[in-house]
Parts: structure tokens; C-alpha cells; sequence
């Protein structure tokens, strides 16, 4: 393929790419979306000789943009040995709902309490992540990669990875029930109720 | 056996197989007489699926337009 045809190519895949790549950035980078994105163009178009079969476009290019979100987590994680509170590690949102009992008259409070969230909270509570918790967790439950894939990805022992999701886990729990108290989704379930 | 503390830390390693077979046991005995941590492996159940379903987002059209003069500048207009 001549230099002028590769370009041409390569305007059309990306911009075929571009929403994808945006809602990924969107989930493992939160705020730092765009500039996610816009990395991941620039990486891409330089290397874009290596993109052998355009059928392979969707996960080569997924793959730059897990890889510019990798090194934006590298750079905002000097602390990637801080230890989060303890008590984050003991938290658990199932008692929490069972102990505050949001809505006495519900046989499943605690499915209710998370069908009180809508897509726009669910975004909100994830923005609310740190960048070392959010990242293992979208890439493991959002994006379906397993551990030790992702422990590749990141350059970090399997073991960190899991302790990163487990307490990952625990802060999404955490910030779902305090998100819910903070907008009144639980005062709007016992309204409804009425 | 485990105590409840143990298993619930255990239970997304479980969920995730994760754990060794000496460990899933131990945490599959504890699950057959506590009613509380299966209500526990139940829930983080349901909060997997929860997080599996997190919407895509639209891409605002000012971004758009932005990516689209990137790769122009990037890629020229692809007739040089």
C-alpha cells in the first residue's frame, strides 16, 4: 500500500474507531478521557504499518488506547503502594443495606438499592474512583479481561492486582451507598413506596 | 473452618476462581450453614452484573470535531 492510500485508510479506520475508544477511555480514565483518546490516535497513526489485517483495527487499536490509559495510570500513580484506609477493606455494602434497611416493605431491598441507580449515577460513582482502584476493576468486570491478563497490562504482580481489586471492589461499594444517600436515591424509593 | 470476616474476604476471589481448591472448600463449608454470607456471594453476584452492564457514553459532537481535525492533521486530507 502506497503513503498516500495508507492515510487515506487510516482516516476512515479511526474515525470508525473513535466511539469505541471513546467509551473505553471514558471508563478506565474517567475525566482523562479525551486526552486518552487523542494519545491513542497519535500512537496509532505512527505505528500504523504494524496494523497488518484491517479486520484486527477494533482490538489494535483497543489495545494503544489500554496501553495509553496504562501509562497515564503509571504517571498518576507515584503512590501505587499507598494503603488505602483499613477500614475500607472490611466495608460491605450488603450489610450496610441490610443494617439501615432503606425500605422496610421491599422483599429485595438490596437489588432495589441497586436498580435506584441510574446509567448517569453509575458514571458519576465510577469518576468518584481512584485511578489504581478503577482501572483493574473496569478492565476485569466492565471489560471482561481476566487477572493475569491485566497484570500484564499494568507491569504489576498478580497478587497487587488482586489486592487492587479487592479493594476496589470495597470503595465502589462504598461510594455507591454514600452516592445514594448524598441525591436522595433512597429517600426517592421510600417516597415511591408511599 | 472460617468465620464470616474470612469467608467475606474471600468472596470475590471465590466468585472470580481465584482461590485455591484447599481455600474454595473451606469457603464452601463455611457458605453451607452461614445464611448471611450466602446472602453476601448472592449480592456480589448481582453487583458483577451490575458492573458488567455500564453504559456505553455518547461522544459529545464538540469531541467529535475535535478527534476528526486530529486525525486530518495527523493523516493530511489523504491527496498529497
Amino acid at each position: 500500500m502506497g503513503v498516500n492510500d495508507a492515510k487515506v485508510e487510516f482516516q476512515s479506520v479511526a474515525r470508525e474507531q473513535i466511539p469505541w475508544l471513546y467509551a473505553l477511555a471514558r471508563r478506565l480514565s474517567g475525566e482523562g478521557a479525551e486526552d486518552v483518546v487523542q494519545e491513542c490516535l497519535v500512537k496509532a497513526f505512527r505505528s500504523y504499518d504494524d496494523l497488518r489485517d484491517i479486520e484486527a483495527a477494533p482490538a489494535w487499536f483497543r489495545a494503544i488506547l489500554m496501553n495509553c490509559a496504562r501509562d497515564r495510570f503509571r504517571r498518576t500513580t507515584s503512590g501505587i503502594n499507598e494503603t488505602p484506609l483499613e477500614e475500607e477493606s472490611d466495608y460491605s455494602l450488603y450489610r450496610t443495606i441490610a443494617d439501615e434497611d432503606p425500605w422496610p416493605y421491599s422483599d429485595s431491598v438490596h437489588v432495589d438499592f441497586l436498580h435506584s441507580f441510574t446509567e448517569e449515577h453509575v458514571w458519576e460513582v465510577l469518576d468518584r474512583l481512584k485511578p489504581m482502584y478503577r482501572i483493574p476493576l473496569v478492565l476485569v468486570h466492565m471489560e471482561g479481561l481476566d487477572v493475569r491478563n491485566v497484570s500484564r497490562m499494568l507491569g504489576a504482580p498478580h497478587n497487587t492486582v488482586l489486592s487492587w481489586l479487592h479493594r476496589g471492589r470495597k470503595q465502589f461499594e462504598r461510594e455507591l451507598w454514600e452516592y445514594a444517600e448524598e441525591h436522595g436515591l433512597l429517600k426517592q424509593r421510600k417516597e415511591s413506596q408511599r | 473452618m472460617i468465620d464470616c470476616s474470612a469467608a467475606v474476604g474471600r468472596l470475590w476471589d471465590y466468585l472470580e476462581r481465584e482461590l485455591t481448591p484447599a481455600d474454595r472448600a473451606k469457603f464452601e463449608e463455611h457458605l453451607d450453614f452461614c445464611r448471611r454470607c450466602c446472602g453476601e456471594l448472592e449480592f456480589a453476584e448481582e453487583l458483577r452484573r451490575f458492573m458488567a452492564r455500564t453504559p456505553d457514553v455518547e461522544l459529545p459532537p464538540s469531541l467529535v470535531a475535535r478527534f476528526d481535525r486530529l486525525i486530518t492533521e495527523l493523516a493530511g486530507d489523504g491527496t498529497q
